[in-house]
């Protein structure tokens, strides 16, 4: 695919924060990326840098093979969706999406036929005469994604744009605006915090943070490979475990040492070496709980625990479980009928297992990452204090 | 329950300092005698009286003009300024706000005589152009202050979202920035309209031969004491400015609404 958007070592600073750090990106035509990662890390900053608003300190900007980095933003073959929607209080529906074509002196009849086919696109013609003050928030928003798209601009940035709405509205929008993406083809640069919607929208994510980008890469290729423990820990949750690199294994295995662990199997695509200080990280749901030990065909990794907390979800059950120093958590479905009929509860003896291809070795690894989770205190029984949320945090 | 008395005194003083000698005022302008002191049954007399006065008219003319010109100048330079005095950022901006407000709370004579010196200074012969001028200067700051109140609460990711659809400057300014600004200022520009209309202190410094306004023609009127015409003059104008208040409250108000 031709990359179509393209960042060069963009960097911007605000006074002494360095908003956006050096950063080189591409984005292929017609695809949806977006840039994930907490408030602060620089994603808006370089959305809003890509519509005009803000100008780099240094690196250029390339649009389908122009340089875009000094242009305004009126001359840029770009449409933004801003958070707050910023839809023309005093403009009716109908010429809040006129807006752009009017702008450009195009003829009345085009405009009328244009507004049209968009009104019919977010089944707003009922509502054309209507003020934006008289509209909902889910209507809002398909205005706003109107207004942008009649200008048929090259890329469509969107502003966490379902940050204000509710959270059925929001899952509805979310279906709305993979269909609009469908239907007419064009780039998105979705930003947002949230990496449900990042997940479930997007083509590749580049994960942000202070003003760097730590990953790029399809959705699952972030929560199956994470390189780093803020890529682990930023998108969905996980368990890391300090090692050294034992020795090598057959395949690409290598054996790790683990503190109080017999030796783990773990995947060694990086080509770590032996004696070197390593982060394994492996996601709650790879790993099962059973009260015999499981048989394994060589791959998998066994290791005993006792169960410190059980939490019903109806849909999967959370185990905390511990391993010598370390406090596994653990999804699992089907916690009611074991072979043996008998639920997990707390104070079993269980084995913890999980698959060597399950584990990753991480390039870096940082304390702080941990707090990204929604880990409950350390301590038993105490699941009352309310966990540190990633929304929050972010 | 029993009622502290204090409110109700209170509301009767100001109703009696305030209030009472416009109401008589108002009355007497209908009141058939010359002098105020008994009521001489009901007339229209003195309205149709002031028909006549040709003195009258022309500094009601003078004084409209000067009026609206100094309204439609300062809606100009008063947008302009207010809009500064928000968007941008400058280490001089306490200063530049302290410039805009000081002639707000400066007296009216303290102003009226540094005008009148500096227009000498600068030979500037008085008439209707120094008064207009010195109208100019307080109204700015008026209408500068209602605008900059209105953009207390102005999201500009409007502006900004007007250039991302293709306007430019120029057209998000036209389109967007001014009439959502519309009310706000009708409403400064209203608030100068009645402050330039009754102006005397200001107006009777920088006044010269030919260039008399309304209130410094009243203000004559009563020397020459002909009291029945003023009664009927100053309801007049009490009507005109407490008209022009209402439709400038009411613009503020509906653009709050919104």
């Amino acid at each position: 695919m031709a990359e179509f958007l393209r960042f060069e070592e963009i960097t911007k600073t605000f006074g002494d924060l360095r908003a956006v750090d050096n950063v080189s990106l591409s984005v292929n035509k017609g695809e949806f990326f977006s840039l994930l990662g907490p408030s602060g890390c620089g994603k808006t900053t370089l959305l809003r840098l890509t519509a005009g608003f803000e100008q780099p300190d240094s690196g250029r900007i390339y649009l389908n093979g122009q340089d875009i980095t000094n242009l305004p933003p009126h001359k840029r073959k770009v449409n933004t969706i801003f958070q707050n929607y910023a839809l023309f209080p005093h403009l009716s529906v109908w010429e809040n999406i006129a807006f752009g074509l009017r702008v450009a002196k195009r003829p009345m009849r085009e405009i009328k036929d244009e507004v049209a086919r968009m009104l019919s696109l977010i089944q707003m013609t009922e509502q054309a005469q209507k003020k934006p003050a008289q509209l909902s928030g889910g209507q809002k928003q398909r205005v706003a994604i109107a207004r942008a798209l009649i200008n048929k601009p090259q890329v469509l940035l969107l502003d966490e744009p379902l940050a204000a709405l509710d959270l059925k509205l929001r899952q509805r929008m979310l279906i709305e605006l993979d269909l609009i993406h469908d239907e007419v083809g064009i780039t998105f640069l979705y930003v947002t915090h949230d990496q449900g919607e990042a997940m479930s929208l997007s083509d590749r994510i580049a994960v942000m943070h202070l003003g760097k980008i730590e990953q790029i890469g399809a959705p699952a290729q972030l929560y199956e490979a994470p390189r780093n423990s803020f890529v682990a820990a930023f998108i969905g949750d996980t368990n890391f475990f300090e090692g050294r690199v034992a020795g090598k294994a057959s395949g690409d295995y290598s054996k790790l040492n683990i503190e109080g662990f017999p030796d783990v199997l773990c995947f060694n695509d990086k080509q770590i070496n032996e004696g070197e200080l390593v982060y394994l990280s492996v996601r709650p749901e790879k790993f099962r709980v059973s009260r015999d030990k499981p048989e394994g065909n060589g791959l998998h990794n066994v290791v005993p625990g006792r169960v410190e907390d059980v939490v019903y979800l109806g849909t999967h059950t959370k185990y905390w479980v511990r391993v010598q120093d370390y406090r596994i958590s653990v999804y699992q479905q089907h916690s009611r009928f074991l072979l043996d009929e008998k639920t997990i509860r707390w104070n079993d003896d269980v084995w913890v297992s999980w698959h060597a291809d399950d584990g990753f070795m991480l390039e870096y690894y940082s304390e702080s990452d941990e707090k990204l989770m929604e880990l409950p205190p350390e301590g038993v029984g105490s699941l009352s204090a309310p966990p540190e949320g990633r929304t929050e945090e972010a | 329950m029993r009622h502290s008395r204090i409110p109700l005194f209170t509301t009767l003083a100001i109703i009696f300092v305030f209030y009472l000698p416009i109401m008589v005022l108002v009355v007497n302008s209908f009141n058939d005698s010359r002098f105020g002191g008994n009521w001489g049954g009901f007339t229209l007399k003195w309205y149709a009286r002031l028909l006549e006065e040709q003195q009258i008219w022309e500094a009601v003319w003078n004084t409209l003009l000067i009026a609206v010109g100094a309204t439609l100048v300062s809606m100009v330079l008063g947008t302009a300024a207010g809009f500064a005095l928000h968007r941008f950022q400058s280490r001089l901006q306490r200063l530049h706000f302290a410039l805009i407000y000081t002639p707000l709370v400066i007296p009216d004579i303290l102003m009226g005589m540094s005008l009148l010196l500096l227009f000498v200074a600068l030979n500037v012969e008085l008439g209707l152009m120094t008064i207009f001028l010195a109208h100019v200067t307080f109204c700015i700051s008026y209408v500068a202050m209602v605008i900059l109140a209105r953009f207390q609460d102005f999201d500009f990711s409007v502006i900004e979202a007007a250039q991302d659809l293709g306007a430019n400057w120029w057209g998000a300014t036209w389109r967007v920035l001014l009439p959502l600004l519309a009310p706000g200022i009708a409403a400064g520009g209203l608030l100068a309209f009645t402050l330039s209309l009754d102006d005397f202190v200001i107006s009777f410094f920088v006044a010269g031969p030919g260039s008399t306004t309304l209130p410094i023609r009243i203000y004559s009127m009563i020397k020459h004491g002909y009291p029945p015409l003023i009664n009927a003059l100053s309801t007049i104008l009490l009507l005109v400015t407490f008209a022009a208040v209402t439709l400038s409250q009411h613009l503020s108000r509906s653009y709050q609404k919104k």
